[in-house]
């Protein structure tokens, strides 16, 4: 069996690699792309610390599924959202760019 | 309605139509005069009928008409107001009410109601007359209508209102406020014509030389109450024990009497509103006045108030006398009286303008009266008052309509001579009949023609008083004015009627309107008449065919009677020949002046010019006393106590408060306090600037920041509770 340790690992590599995107790269799309690499890692802990649980306490516990489902819909929604309002900013500026998208510098 | 009604609505119709023309009637002018002259008029048949109720009630003295409600608490008394009619107030209302009515109608003529408006008239300048074209295209030069009719028909309302309140009072205190309301009165009417610098430095003077006297008699009048408690006219003077009392208390001036000194203070206010010598200087300006004013002045109202007040106060001013020896105010009275008749009658004698002279005769006339009061002729000078202000009034009137027909003659002609001057007057019997034997009437009244006519029988009443107290120099004093008056009264007479006219305007002046010359006929009526009711009954002849009412009723207003009726020829020989001579001289006189120059100006020489400028009292009085106060004013007062002294301080003071306040904000303000607020306002700012440059608008370093944060925070967390 594998060890818990691994997903954990597996799990933050999956979160620096979607936090560094989310920070790094220019492109408002692939931003998006890292948030759900982020969201996607904070799924597999969920679902890692679950299959722990349950084996820990030998219940069936869906507690760990159903957050999952629900990280899983409101990811969904969130992609739906934020992929609108940059082809509105695309539309409106021309660009994709969000460091070209200082309308609230001070 | 009860008489004491009456007796108050006399004063309140007056001064209602007084208030009625200022606020409501003064742009309509026929309005303004007819609501002056319906209250004046129902004044008068108010005081007719109650001057008629006074003379059929027995012992009025005893027991006046009167009523009084409480007006002013002080205290723990009340100070009363009220009204009272006694034999002495019935008199005066009598006079007062037909003076009065008699100068309202006439002043309707006399600012030429119903004549055109003049081109160059304005307001506070007598009229200069108005052009009119007749039918036959002839352009004639008319007197034009007064520009400020219904101001003075509302003035004299008020001065009318005062005088009535003054003789119906009950105490000394509603007669002061009348006295003062007066005051006012006569200085805006002398001032009427306000334009002129004449006018107005004759109001001024009127006003100041009356205050003077007015001041003492203030005093006598806070004295008389303090001793006594009241200021009523029975309290004090019908009762024997207040006046023994006041007679024989010591007043703070060593050898004086309370009554003594409280009847100078008294006197004094008498000497200022009376015009007697040393406070007579006002009178003879107050001619600067239109001619009804004049009258009202001299005969219905102002002075006489000041001889009535001391007629009134007689028992108080007498208190104390024996029929012996005089008490001091009688024996000021006296003399200030006398001296004045003389004095002012030399005065008249070389004056021209017509109405000075009447001025001049006025102060000799209330000097005559008072000096029969100071020799103890109580009857006597309440007598002259009476026939006084009638024939005077006639006078005064008669003097306006020769000016009036003077003025129409100036205006014909176009000469340049002064309408109110004298020597340019002469023959205007013919032309103006009925001013002439009205005017003749009042002047042969004033001089004391025997017999007929109203003057003689006071004049003759005051001579046989002062014959008969012994005052030898006040009898030979008032004999010698009396002589005098009658000269210039013919003087007058003959200058202005006789004769041939010594101008063209003389020729062409012409009489006045009926609503002039009536009133005329009806004062002559009186100053013939009036003597008639106090003929003595000791008289040679005449005696005793009327009843001597006057002195029945007049007299019983004092509570011991003076044996007053030692006859004696002397005085009664005297006057017949003072009046009869110095009417004779002065027809003599000035029957051939033919040049307008006084026939006795060269022989006189001196004596007439210091009678022309009349003793140099004016002059006397600017150097003693108006320089000195402008002295005191100009240069102690204001330049060295005021610019120097108080100003000086203050400009100092004020120059401490600048420099303090200077260093306040040199020192504190602007360092400290605004240093303070500009510092944070600064500090704001930077800060802002500051936090400014953090704002980039880039959403990936705000995360950047938030992450490291967020780690910081974590790491915080971590040293501080899972390892601490």
């Amino acid at each position: 069996m594998i060890p818990l340790a691994w997903y954990l690992i597996f799990s933050a590599a999956l979160f620096c690699i979607g936090l560094f995107g989310a920070l790094a790269r220019k492109n408002a799309v692939a931003i998006l792309m890292g948030v759900e690499l982020m969201l996607n890692a904070v799924n597999v802990n969920l679902i890692a610390f679950w299959h722990y649980y349950a084996q820990v306490r030998s219940a069936p516990y869906v507690h760990g599924l159903a957050f999952t489902t629900m990280v899983f819909v409101v990811a969904a929604a969130e992609v739906a959202v934020g992929l609108a309002l940059v082809i509105s900013a695309y539309r409106r500026r021309q660009t994709p760019v969000v460091d070209e998208l200082t309308l609230l510098k001070g | 309605m009860a008489v004491e009604t009456l007796i108050v609505l006399i004063p309140l119709l007056p001064l209602l139509a007084f208030f009625a023309i200022v606020l409501f009637a003064h742009r309509n002018n026929a309005l303004s005069h007819w609501l002056a002259l319906i209250a004046a008029g129902v004044a008068w048949m108010l005081s007719m009928i109650v001057f008629r109720r006074a003379v059929q009630t027995e012992e009025l003295s005893r027991f006046p008409f009167a009523a009084a409600i409480e007006w002013l608490p002080t205290g723990s008394a009340a100070l009363k107001i009220g009204v009272q009619i006694d034999p002495l107030s019935a008199v005066t209302l009598f006079f007062v009410a037909w003076t009065v009515l008699m100068i309202f109608i006439y002043s309707i003529g006399y600012h030429n109601f119903g004549q055109p408006k003049g081109e160059h008239d304005r307001p506070g300048l007598p009229p200069h007359g108005a052009e009119i074209r007749d039918g036959h295209g002839h352009v004639h030069r008319v007197p034009s209508i007064e520009p400020m009719y219904a101001r003075f028909f509302a003035l004299i309302s008020l001065f009318a209102f005062a005088m009535f309140l003054l003789v119906i009072t009950d105490n000394l205190l509603t007669l002061y406020i009348g006295w003062e309301i007066m005051g006012l009165c006569s200085y805006l009417l002398i001032g009427f014509w306000y334009a002129k610098e004449s006018a107005r430095n004759a109001m001024i003077k009127a006003f100041l030389t009356t205050r003077v006297g007015d001041v003492f008699m203030l005093l006598g009048l806070a004295a008389l109450y303090s001793l006594t408690g009241t200021l009523n006219y029975q309290v004090i003077l019908n009762n024997p024990s207040v006046l023994n009392g006041l007679a024989s208390a010591a007043s703070p001036l060593a050898g004086v009497s309370w009554a003594g000194l409280i009847g100078i203070l008294l006197i004094i206010g008498t000497i200022g509103k009376s015009a007697q010598f040393p406070l007579h200087i006002w009178l003879p300006d107050a001619m600067e006045g239109p001619t009804p004013v004049s009258a009202m002045i001299h005969a219905a109202t102002m002075v006489s108030a000041g001889v009535y007040l001391v007629i009134r106060f007689f028992p108080l001013l007498s208190a104390g006398w024996d029929g012996h020896h005089l008490t001091l105010p009688m024996l000021v009275m006296g003399a200030v009286g006398a001296f004045t008749a003389l004095f002012a009658a030399t005065i008249a004698l070389a004056q021209n303008d017509i109405k000075r002279v009447l001025a001049y005769s006025t102060i000799s006339q209330l000097g005559y009266m008072i000096a029969a009061l100071g020799v103890g002729a109580y009857v006597a000078a309440a007598f002259h008052l009476v026939t006084h202000a009638f024939f005077k009034a006639l006078l005064f009137l008669g003097s306006g309509s020769v000016i009036h027909g003077m003025e129409h003659g100036v205006f014909h002609t176009g000469e340049n001579i002064d309408p109110q001057n004298m020597l340019y007057m002469g023959g205007l019997r013919k032309k103006m009949p009925l001013t002439f034997w009205t005017f003749l009437a009042g002047g042969l009244a004033l001089s004391g023609f025997p017999l007929i006519t109203a003057g003689f029988w006071s004049k003759d009443e005051i001579l046989s008083g002062a014959y008969a107290s012994g005052q030898t120099a006040i009898f030979w004093m008032l004999a010698a004015a009396a002589l005098l008056t009658a000269f210039y009264t013919m003087r007058q007479i003959t200058l202005t009627f006789l004769g041939q006219p010594r101008s063209h305007s003389a020729e062409h002046a012409h009489e006045s309107r009926p609503v002039m010359t009536i009133p005329l006929v009806i004062l002559a009526f009186f100053a013939i008449t009036a003597g008639w009711v106090g003929i003595p009954e000791y008289f040679p002849a005449v005696g005793g065919l009327l009843p001597n009412w006057f002195e029945e009723f007049v007299g019983s207003m004092l509570v011991s009677h003076g044996e007053m009726a030692h006859f004696s020829l002397l005085p009664l020989g005297v006057s017949v020949v003072v009046a009869l001579g110095g009417l004779w001289m002065g027809w003599l006189t000035y029957r051939g002046v033919v040049r307008p120059v006084d026939p006795l100006e060269k022989p006189l020489g001196g004596i007439y010019t210091l009678l022309r400028n009349k003793y140099y009292v004016d002059e006397f009085y600017q150097w003693a006393f108006i320089r000195p106060a402008r002295w005191l004013a100009e240069t102690l007062t204001d330049r060295w106590l005021d610019r120097t002294i108080i100003d000086g301080a203050l400009h100092s003071i004020a120059g401490f408060g600048v420099w303090l306040g200077k260093s306040l904000r040199r020192w504190i303000d602007l360092p400290v306090i605004n240093g303070a607020g500009d510092l944070t306002a600064a500090g704001t700012r930077n800060l802002g600037a500051f936090l400014r440059s953090l704002q980039s608008g880039r959403v990936q370093i705000y995360a950047t920041v938030g992450l490291g944060l967020a780690a910081m925070v974590a790491i915080l967390i971590y040293f501080l509770w899972v390892i601490g």
